[in-house]
């Protein structure tokens, strides 16, 4: 093992840490100290360097981004800031947000020795450790499966199994739960847990979904946007972060102190709360159907992707689509768009079959903005992209600038696509699909990478588009998300739709997908609105 | 469990990447050089006969039917181009098809006309040669693991290797993006003609691998891909400057090999000498990495089993071509037969589908089926 330091020195030390690009200026005068075995939380806004501090540890930043460093990183005593990451290896794991993007290997097993045999660990050690984390992370029956046949969580678990085998001083990860369903996630984040519980390993972990990791965390690191750092337990940090999981948001409205971290604790100080009238289910009009989709089958290969699924979507209303990853939502939302191949059944939208149409009608039609809203976008700025909308749906011009104006105000036109955060980019691609003014848009995943901010402004645009008349119908993962929009809530599994209906019967009744609000209070609560409303009434 | 028990024998393992190309080679060697369509007919049934007995449980074990196809296609193409183009004048007229007159600065080139039997049948053996020795490949790459073949690269050329597996791994992750990409952009109107067009397809496509590359350089960076080790700049100029060396022996070497007119000293004998030089380079190189390999793939009696077989038949094909020339190159007026000695090269070829041990991802993929 690696000798240690002095008492006071942590694993990691970052000394005055300052980062910038040309003028701008992301980090400065940062200090941050990890000890042994501690699990900390890097939180913040989207695009606040997050990822920049995370690398400044792996040595990925400057390396692999361009901009200039100064300060010095510590680890165990001695400066390892000139170092690039390959020379870290064995001290410092990395694994991203995306694990397939770095599997170098084919199968399980050789993707776990890969680093080992880089640092050229002896051929017994390898293989006694291969097996060790086989079995630590709970992967042993897949040592020989093929990376790319894995699910979401399998693969997250292997790679995170592919740095553990050199034994690292310290894991960093970079939002490792943000592809994954609610429960894949839990699974990831139970194994970290244990890894900083069981072996005395480091933690440094930047997620924006803070429900997920707040109860594992031991301190946060929350990057505040003016280049410096606060770190501090959680208790402290989340009294007035900007960002806060709906748990902590409960807590700061009823004004329980400590604030609660755990649905556990929650549900403990919740007793205390004054009884409350319970909302009233909100009452949905009639509403004409848009799309009616019966019996739909989609087929690929050998594989049934979704058998027979009957689905109507209505003007006005807000359906979710969840599921765990690879239960057939984007293929039926393919499917419903007419681009998928159905293998069976009917899809009516407006009286027509989009399968049947060309593309240019089906855009009338159904719009869609895929999993990856980058993959609609091929100019070089948001002038030009909007133009080409325009002219591509016969609209007036300037018509996809009003849309993106509506839905995400003051977005620089000379600006290039690329430079848009997450969330811009997603309405940049949204107002070119709705300047072909379809009555019904469906979303693959519109949530993956935005922050708390971002999914309030996405869930604004969504109601304002169905009170519009609109039909809408998004996939997600993101429980809390779906409780705030959804009008109906469809969950499938395996291709079929399991239950559907309204947020307040599907969500509550599902222990993996109730939202934060629901586990502490009880079955019709789903939001903090709805008890800040209640509790405004009853101290009324 | 469908298979038979493994009660004797070896125990289940996959064999040396190696160990199949040489036997697959070996056979491709000896279809290369002969016409019989017997022999060939032969040859390519042995192989089909070891993969049948003895392919990987990986997805490279199942594109054996994808050669086997490209295999059809060339005999097919073969024959109807003989057809097209017309071939002998002379021989037995099965069908007479008119002949399409062509311009002067065509000369030469003779479309349709009378189809003889010998032209049909010469381009037949002919087809058949070609199918053959693209099924041996065929039959080494459903073997044998081609990224295990790269990665069993001597380690001064691991680098190389290994940017051969990913550039292998690519190409599967950009015909997905492609697809992706062109489904989204049907999602928007606009131009779908010319320029335009290939330049949404591309734009996205191509941001995409680089951002993927960029991903992936950088999880290969964090996990110590390149470490520079413990080598010394004198050593490291050493090698550097011994496979320089190399290159250039090799170079002249080769040159003055393919031109008779240079003196014979700068041939064979500076071949040599490159080659040599280059071993030492590569030795001195390998010496300085310190990295190592977790289970690799050990080289025993089936290993020796099957390279032994691929030379045999080699051999004993170069044996048969140089003798008997009547039965490796029969014509095309007479049926063609096979020597006693042609029967065994034809059948050589299957002694590893007995002789080698049971893959052990076969075993898995059958225990998965059962």
């Amino acid at each position: 093992m690696i000798e240690h330091g002095t008492p006071r020195l942590g694993v990691i030390d970052l000394r005055d840490i300052g980062f910038r690009y040309d003028e701008h200026e992301v980090l400065r005068h940062v200090d941050l100290t990890l000890e042994e075995g501690e699990l900390v939380l890097v939180s913040g806004r989207t695009g606040v360097g997050k990822s920049t501090l995370l690398g400044v540890v792996t040595g990925l930043v400057p390396r692999f981004t361009g901009g200039v460093l100064s300060g010095d990183v510590l680890l165990d005593g001695a400066s390892i800031v000139d170092q690039p990451p390959r020379e870290r290896a064995h001290l410092v794991g990395y694994v991203g947000q995306d694990p397939l993007a770095g599997f170098v290997a084919d199968t399980v097993e050789e993707e776990l020795a890969y680093g080992m045999e880089q640092v050229g660990i002896a051929p017994e050690t390898m293989r006694r450790r291969v097996e060790e984390t086989l079995d630590l992370l709970g992967i042993a029956d897949l040592r020989s499966r093929d990376l790319r046949t894995l699910s979401g969580g399998q693969q997250q678990r292997v790679a995170i199994g592919s740095v553990l085998t050199m034994h690292p001083r310290v894991l960093v990860l970079d939002e490792p739960t943000s592809a994954l369903d609610p429960t894949a996630a839990e699974d990831v984040l139970a194994t970290l847990t244990r890894l900083v519980h069981d072996l005395g390993l480091t933690v440094l972990l930047a997620e924006h979904r803070l429900e997920r990791v707040l109860p594992f965390a031991d301190r946060i690191c929350l990057v505040t946007g003016d280049g410096s750092i606060r770190v501090d337990t959680p208790h402290r940090i989340l009294t007035d972060s900007p960002i806060a999981p709906p748990l902590v948001e409960l807590g700061r409205l009823a004004g329980w102190d400590p604030l609660p971290l755990t649905v556990r604790d929650a549900r403990r100080q919740a007793r205390s709360l004054p009884a409350l009238a319970a909302p009233s289910p909100k009452r949905l009009p009639a509403a004409d159907p848009l799309v009616l989709a019966r019996g739909v089958s989609v087929v690929h290969g050998h594989h049934v992707a979704v058998r027979e699924v009957d689905l109507t979507l209505s003007a006005g209303r807000v359906t979710t689509l969840m599921g765990r990853n690879g239960s057939g939502k984007s293929s039926l939302i393919w499917a419903l768009q007419g681009t998928g191949r159905r293998r069976s059944g009917t899809v009516d939208v407006a009286g027509d079959d989009p399968a049947d149409l060309a593309p240019a009608e089906r855009r009338t039609h159904v719009g869609l903005v895929p999993q990856t809203a980058a993959d609609l976008l091929y100019l070089e700025t948001v002038a030009e992209e909007c133009a080409a909308a325009d002219a591509g749906a016969e609209a007036a011009s300037g018509t996809c600038r009003g849309l993106l104006d509506r839905l995400a105000p003051g977005i620089d036109e000379a600006s290039h696509p690329r430079d848009l955060s997450e969330g811009q980019r997603l309405a940049l691609a949204l107002s070119i699909v709705l300047s072909a003014r379809p009555p019904v848009v469906l979303l693959d995943e519109p949530t993956r990478g935005l922050d708390y901010a971002g999914k309030g402004e996405l869930a604004r645009i969504v109601a304002d588009l169905a009170a519009e008349g609109r039909a809408i119908m998004l996939a997600t993962h993101d429980v809390e998300f779906a409780a705030h929009v959804a009008d109906e809530v469809v969950v499938m599994a395996d291709g079929e739709v399991v239950s559907s209906g309204p947020p307040r019967r599907v969500l509550a009744e599902s222990p993996s997908f109730a939202p934060q609000v629901t586990k502490v209070l009880g079955a019709p609560w789903l939001v903090v609105e709805e008890v800040a409303a209640a509790l405004g009434e009853a101290r009324a | 469990m469908t298979g038979p028990a493994l009660t004797s024998g070896a125990l289940p393992r996959d064999l040396h990447p190696i160990a199949w190309w040489t036997w697959a080679i070996g056979l491709a060697t000896a279809a290369s050089l002969t016409t019989n369509p017997l022999l060939l007919l032969l040859l390519m049934g042995s192989a089909t006969v070891v993969v049948m007995a003895r392919r990987s449980g990986h997805p490279f074990g199942r594109s054996f039917r994808l050669y086997a196809l490209l295999a059809a296609v060339t005999v097919v193409v073969r024959v109807g181009f003989r057809i097209v183009f017309g071939g002998q004048e002379i021989g037995r007229v099965l069908l007479d098809l008119p002949e399409i007159p062509l311009p002067d600065w065509a000369a030469g080139v003779r479309l349709l006309g009378p189809v003889t039997s010998e032209a049909l049948l010469a381009g037949l053996y002919d087809g058949l040669r070609l199918a053959a020795v693209i099924l041996c490949v065929g039959a080494a790459n459903s073997l044998a693991n081609p990224k295990r073949l790269l990665a069993s690269v001597p380690p001064a050329l691991y680098e190389i290797g290994t940017a051969l597996v990913v550039a292998v791994t690519i190409f599967p992750q950009l015909a997905d993006s492609a697809r992706r990409v062109r489904a989204a952009q049907a999602l928007r109107g606009g131009t779908t003609t010319g320029v335009g067009r290939l330049r949404r397809f591309l734009v996205p496509v191509l941001e995409d691998a680089l951002e993927r590359s960029l991903s992936l350089a950088a999880g290969m960076d964090t996990r110590g891909y390149g470490r520079s080790g413990g080598a010394t700049t004198r050593e490291r100029r050493l090698t550097g400057s011994l496979l320089l060396l190399a290159l250039t022996g090799i170079c002249v070497g080769t040159y003055a090999w393919l031109d008779p007119t240079a003196p014979r000293v700068l041939a064979l004998p500076m071949l040599g000498a490159g080659g040599v030089v280059a071993v030492v380079g590569l030795v001195s190189a390998g010496r300085r990495v310190q990295r190592t390999r977790y289970r690799p793939d050990p080289w025993r009696a089936g290993e020796v089993v099957a390279v032994v077989t691929g030379l045999a038949v080699a051999a004993l094909g170069w044996y048969v071509a140089h003798t008997q020339v009547v039965v490796a190159y029969p014509g095309v007026d007479v049926a063609p037969y096979l020597s006693p000695l042609a029967l065994v090269v034809g059948i050589l070829g299957t002694v590893p589908a007995v002789a080698t041990p049971v893959p052990a991802s076969a075993v898995v993929r059958r225990e998965v089926a059962a």
